[in-house]
């Protein structure tokens, strides 16, 4: 034996990397320059976390002086114009900066790669740029409410917006205008990583009902956005120059822009209930310990929601001058919707049947978005009926409704989805006690805010009012009541979330023993996801048999 | 050929045809959007119109349709050479590549050139609203439809209001496009454009047909709505 073959033997072990550990994402770089100029779809999901939960704050802090300013009948603490101001300031920032990007642009930046078994999304350059553009956006809009302000509300509706309004309303429709692209962007780009970079053996109906749930989404986003782009660019177009668009009094239809504007702003509402959806089901199932019942129904009926949620815009122009037949049509496709809502409610129900329920956070708030999602979703079909509607319009009926929907949906369906991914974003955990605490208050909080509106509304407030009649005051100071309860609940999340950065436990693989391939990698994930590519051999679900979708054993943390 | 096709493989693709299909469906979905995105200013065009034939039959007879023929020639030309371009970069013969996509970016030119003489034409002729729009031209004029209707000038605007936004907003997507094509060509000159990356074509090539055919929906919407009586350059 020679030498140099001696050698080359002894090298061999020293060779192999099976006990080297792979750095994370987030040891890539700890430089502000590897953030802002990443292409890496966690760390872009992590910019996003960051953003939109300023944008939330920025938008809880205008709906804090709302509810301040009602707490007496004859408007506690701004004048009418400044109350104008802030309820559109609420609004847009809190649609299109908080909500719309929400969980698409955290939960699916992050976990839409993973989820599939891919290395990144399809175009991480597109990725990252969707971030800048929405950034410039936000700019534009911050900018036009710190100027002056906009006070048409946050649907910007002419000929109020284009003639009448002296606010800034220019910037703040750009800025609502450039953040759309961003959206196309990522919904674009969800799609087509969906399509394409689905790893060996995860076939679509392997998918986690996450995917699917993101998937409606990004159709929504793609083919919705650019109606509304075109419809406020016809606006400002009009505003900036003096054409008349929309101007009855050179022969333009204001109503016209109502259609074109809900035809993308009704969809948009699926845009943000949809991904809230989507984490449900992924809580609901591990915290049970049971396969999804009905998955083929719960991943059309995300579908279903996207295609029917585009037939439905025009309940918003019952009392706006629209044809008795046509209000009767949108009428009977509106509560249409409610029956692929419907659905995922009875399939979430069933997969609860005789599940070995555990309460963890994600589960609390789960439970929670189903109850008030619920609550949200029926009174919604008191809107869509006709009769009812054409008393209830412009009421607080309709902000309490929506808020159920949008906010008990939405937000706690992102905080679910946030409590239930952090330790596999950040490899920590958080107190048990705290979350389990600031979940049930933030849902009860919930509760006391907007339930105390429905009464209201039924009553005759009408929304976007600053002053009431003073018999009113008791239901308007409960929710105001309400709003402090949940923001106690809030300022307990982000402090417990960001102490479990500084000195949380480390999480493990996978904390919950959950199923879905995304457990399967390292906590918090290497950059390019997993050490090699996964294959995937069963569904998502597999609690009863206790296999992942790599087909590890789930409880071997 | 190298493993990694010549360093056209991203490192975030299992193999070529997967990031060239993922390429190709991205570009199709960006289509769809835009579509949509043409599709509102189409659909509220179109209510105007039913609403108003008269005043929009009276506001087309001003356009120049001559020029709008041409500018149709044009695009449907340059969608020719950009298919082509296509064709010479996947046979990797690069001067006719560099032939075609210049001939592309040139027919752009031609058709952005013939659309500002029409804009400084319609300057001239104060037709634009609100800046320079002489209402006297319109006091007299008969609808062609039906000459005892009573003519709103007003309507007249809406008219012009929806022809600038319109072509205006074509022809940002065109310079886009001639941009993005300028760009392969000053790579087809440098000799980047190799055949592994023939997506690149592929895929401005769907974006310039699309804004093509966008021009094949504006043309006759805008120009056709009234009689052209005369010509006139």
């Amino acid at each position: 034996m020679s030498v140099a073959s001696v050698n080359e033997l002894r090298a061999v072990p020293d060779e192999s990397p099976k006990e080297v550990r792979h750095k994370s994402y987030l040891e890539e770089g700890y430089s502000i320059w590897s953030w802002l100029f990443t292409v890496d779809h966690k760390r872009i999901g992590v910019l996003y976390l960051v953003t939109v939960f300023g944008f939330f704050l920025v938008g809880g802090i205008a709906a804090g002086l709302i509810r301040l300013n009602l707490l007496s009948p004859s408007g506690a603490i701004l004048d009418n114009d400044t109350y104008n101001k802030v309820f559109t300031a609420h609004g847009v920032v809190m649609l299109f900066f908080f909500l719309i990007p929400s969980i698409p642009g955290i939960l699916g930046n992050f976990f839409v790669p993973i989820m599939v078994g891919a290395k990144d999304m399809a175009f991480p350059k597109l990725n990252i740029a969707s971030w800048y553009v929405w950034m410039i956006g936000a700019a534009f809009a911050v900018w036009g409410l710190l100027i002056g302000g906009i006070d048409t509300g946050w649907t910007l509706y002419p000929p109020y917006s284009t003639r009448s309004s002296s606010a800034s309303v220019l910037p703040g429709a750009l800025g609502v205008f450039i953040s759309g692209f961003s959206s196309i962007m990522t919904g674009l780009n969800i799609i087509v990583t969906i399509h394409k970079m689905r790893a060996p053996g995860m076939t679509f109906g392997r998918l986690p009902l996450f995917i699917w749930a993101m998937y409606a989404t990004s159709l929504i986003q793609l083919l919705g956005t650019p109606v509304v782009a075109m419809a406020v660019l016809l606006m400002i177009i009009e505003r900036a120059t003096g054409l008349g668009i929309f101007d009855p009094t050179m022969g333009g239809d204001p109503v016209l822009f109502q259609h074109l504007f809900w035809f993308y702003s009704h969809p948009a509402v699926y845009i943000m209930i949809l991904p809230g959806m989507g984490v449900i089901n992924e809580v609901i199932t591990c915290f049970s310990r049971k396969n999804i019942f009905g998955y083929k129904a719960v991943a059309w009926s995300s579908v279903g929601i996207a295609v029917v949620g585009f037939l439905v815009w025009a309940h918003h122009m019952f009392v706006a001058g629209i044809s008795y037949y046509a209000a009767l049509l949108f009428s009977f496709l509106s509560m249409l919707v409610a029956v692929p809502s419907a659905i995922k409610m009875f399939n979430w129900t069933a997969t609860l049947y005789r599940g070995k329920i555990t309460f963890e956070a994600p589960m609390i708030f789960a439970l929670g978005f189903m109850v008030l999602f619920t609550v949200g979703g029926l009174t919604g079909l008191y809107l869509a009926t006709l009769g009812t509607d054409i008393h209830l319009h412009d009421t607080y009926f309709v902000v309490a409704h929506f808020h159920f929907v949008m906010v008990g949906g939405m937000v706690v369906g992102l905080l679910a989805g946030i409590h239930f991914y952090w330790p596999k974003m950040f490899g920590v955990m958080y107190s048990d006690f705290w979350s389990r605490f600031a979940a049930v208050l933030i849902i009860v909080g919930y509760a006391l805010t907007f339930a105390p509106q429905f009464y209201l509304g039924l009553h005759g407030m009408p929304r976007r009012y600053p002053n009431y009649p003073p018999e009113m005051r008791v239901f308007n100071v409960a929710s105001t009541a309400g709003y402090f309860v949940q923001g106690v609940g809030f300022i307990m999340v982000a402090t417990y979330l960001i102490l479990s950065l500084i000195n949380g436990k480390r999480a493990g693989r996978n904390p919950w023993k959950a199923t879905g391939i995304e457990w399967a990698t390292e906590s918090p994930p290497v950059l390019h996801n997993f050490e090699k590519t996964p294959v995937v051999v069963c569904g998502p679900y597999e609690y009863p048999l206790n296999v992942m979708q790599t087909g590890e054993k789930a409880d071997v943390r | 050929m190298s493993a990694s096709h010549g360093g056209v493989l991203k490192h975030h693709f299992e193999d070529i045809e997967q990031q060239r299909s993922s390429e190709r469906i991205g570009m199709w979905m960006f289509l769809a959007s835009e579509v949509l995105f043409f599709g509102c200013v189409f659909f509220a065009y179109t209510y105007y119109r039913y609403l108003f034939p008269h005043e929009f039959a009276i506001a087309s007879s001003k356009l120049n349709v001559a020029i709008a023929f041409i500018n149709t020639l044009v695009l449907l030309t340059s969608s020719l050479t950009i298919t082509l371009a296509i064709r010479a970069c996947q046979l990797g013969q690069r001067k006719a590549l560099i032939a075609t996509l210049g001939a592309t970016v040139l027919l752009g030119f031609v058709f952005t050139g013939f659309k500002a003489y029409e804009y400084a034409e319609d300057w001239h002729e104060q037709l634009v609203p609100g800046t320079r729009f002489n209402e006297e031209q319109f006091r007299d004029v008969k609808s062609p439809i039906d000459p005892t209707k009573e003519i709103h000038v007003d309507r007249i605007k809406l008219f012009f209001s929806f022809y600038y936004a319109m072509t205006g907003i074509h022809m940002l997507h065109l310079l886009i496009g001639v941009g993005v094509v300028f760009y392969l060509f000053a790579r087809a000159v440098y000799g980047n454009l190799t055949p592994e990356r023939y997506v690149a074509v592929e895929t401005t090539s769907l974006y310039w047909h699309l804004v093509d055919v966008i021009w094949l929906f504006v043309m006759p919407l805008l120009y056709m709505a009234g009689p052209h009586t005369s010509l006139h350059f």
